[in-house]
């Protein structure tokens, strides 16, 4: 039956929380290629180019609908067959923010499509060019209602980083993984490695609701 | 191996995945929905302890990843004393973790059935289950198959997950044929184009064929 064991649990904690770190910053750079990369999609779709907004459009609606975990795996294993090595982080990093700019990107469309008509109307009068208008009226505009949907992203990357340990990359699951077959006891390190993300990810969550109920008030838009 | 040989050969085994897949996906689907029911029902309890029974549940699963829980279910959970087989352990995770999510979209539509409904049926003298049944659960039924369609597709790209515990799903038969023959872009970009099929062009349609069916019946087209 079930024996936890205290001693393993203080010998194994620090590697597991060493191993947190690096899942936070698989996260964060994960999340920055998003961000940035998102931003660029939603922008794409918005071109008078048809056939640009079309193919962003369905490399979207792609990348949305596949699974990250094949995404991995293609990205990590497809570049060498073309003679094109990724370290694993490289191919994590380049997967999980393929993956969530094509979320983002929705997040941010949304954004600018809630902004008013008549601003962009406003900014022609005054005779400004589009990316002035992008960078000084919309995106300004655009970005505190969608704020909530990005943080609400960023804990679900960090709750997806776990798929990166099938290519190697050492972040938490995979410590897990190999103290688990190191030692033949896997109820510590998994339990341990489920409470080390609820310990993360429930703040986040709830700073994230926060900030958002406080920059909303701020913004007059109370629901 | 030309693209067409490679199709050939391991047509089989892409089909014996997809079908594995599908099975976890319709299964995972019933658990998801029968768990975010339930949930969400708990949630709006008069009981502060059913509220928080349910909090716990929703908040454990969408608080950690479904590959960890996933892990859990499968090697740790034997260790309690109920050992599953990875089959059922795959299904049951990824529907118990999607249905955490859908716990808060049933909450979200009962809540949005306007009051007067609630008043209305009151009047009538019907049970508060008969209500549920009859007036409210049809009318947020409506509301909540939109965002409950994407959230198919995110069940449908969860259990790809299931294919690291060993369940023969189209992941894991395509990681196989990988390893056999390092034809790594023909084998993973098959599966892309599976998993993209089924969600785009088979589960999107249905969806949508669902909520007009739906509106029509309550009456809103």
């Amino acid at each position: 039956m079930l024996d936890w064991k205290l001693d393993f649990t203080w010998e194994i904690l620090p590697r597991l929380i060493a191993a947190a770190g690096n899942t936070m910053l698989a996260a964060g750079g994960g999340y920055v290629v998003a961000v940035i990369l998102g931003l660029v999609f939603a922008l794409a779709q918005r071109t008078p180019s048809r056939t640009l907004t079309f193919v962003v459009r369905e490399l979207v609606e792609f990348v949305r609908s596949t699974p990250l975990l094949l995404q991995i795996f293609f990205i990590y294993y497809v570049g060498p067959q073309f003679g094109l090595r990724l370290s694993p982080w490289t191919a994590g990093l380049i997967a999980i923010g393929l993956h969530y700019a094509a979320y983002l990107s929705e997040v941010y469309r949304g954004g600018i499509e809630n902004v008013p008509k008549g601003q962009w109307e406003a900014a022609r009068a005054i005779n400004l060019s589009t990316s002035q208008t992008y960078r000084r009226i919309i995106i300004p505009q655009a970005l505190p209602p969608a704020l909530a949907g990005m943080g609400n992203y960023l804990v679900g990357i960090l709750k997806d980083t776990p798929m990166l340990s099938v290519i190697g990359v050492a972040e938490l699951m995979h410590t897990a993984n190999s103290i688990g077959a190191d030692n033949f006891r896997y109820l510590e390190p998994y339990t341990l490695v489920g409470l080390i993300f609820l310990a993360i990810s429930l703040p986040t969550a709830w700073f994230i609701r926060r900030f958002d109920k406080a920059l909303r008030r701020k913004m007059g838009l109370t629901r | 191996m030309p693209y067409r040989d490679f199709l050939v050969t391991y047509s089989d085994r892409f089909i014996d995945g997809t079908l594995i897949t599908l099975g976890q996906f319709g299964l995972a689907v019933l658990v998801a929905i029968f768990a975010a029911l339930i949930s969400g029902l708990m949630k709006m309890a008069h009981s502060k302890t059913v509220r928080a029974a349910a909090t716990v549940y929703i908040e454990l699963f969408r608080g950690t990843s479904l590959l960890v829980q996933l892990y859990w279910f499968y090697f740790v959970l034997p260790l309690f004393g109920f050992t599953l087989e990875k089959f059922t352990a795959g299904f049951l995770t990824v529907g118990l973790c999607y249905g955490a999510y859908g716990a808060e979209l049933v909450r979200g539509a009962i809540q949005s059935v306007p009051r007067g409904q609630w008043e209305a049926a009151l009047a009538l003298n019907m049970s508060p289950a008969q209500r549920m049944r009859r007036i409210i659960l049809p009318q947020a039924l409506v509301t909540i198959l939109p965002p409950w369609g994407n959230l198919m597709i995110e069940i449908l790209k969860g259990t790809a997950l299931v294919s690291l515990i060993s369940v023969a799903d189209l992941m894991f038969e395509t990681r196989q044929i990988n390893n056999n023959t390092y034809l790594s872009a023909q084998a993973f970009g098959t599966a892309l184009i599976i998993y993209y099929i089924f969600a785009r062009f088979m589960l999107t349609p249905i969806m949508r064929w669902l909520e007009r069916v739906m509106a029509r019946k309550i009456g809103r087209t």
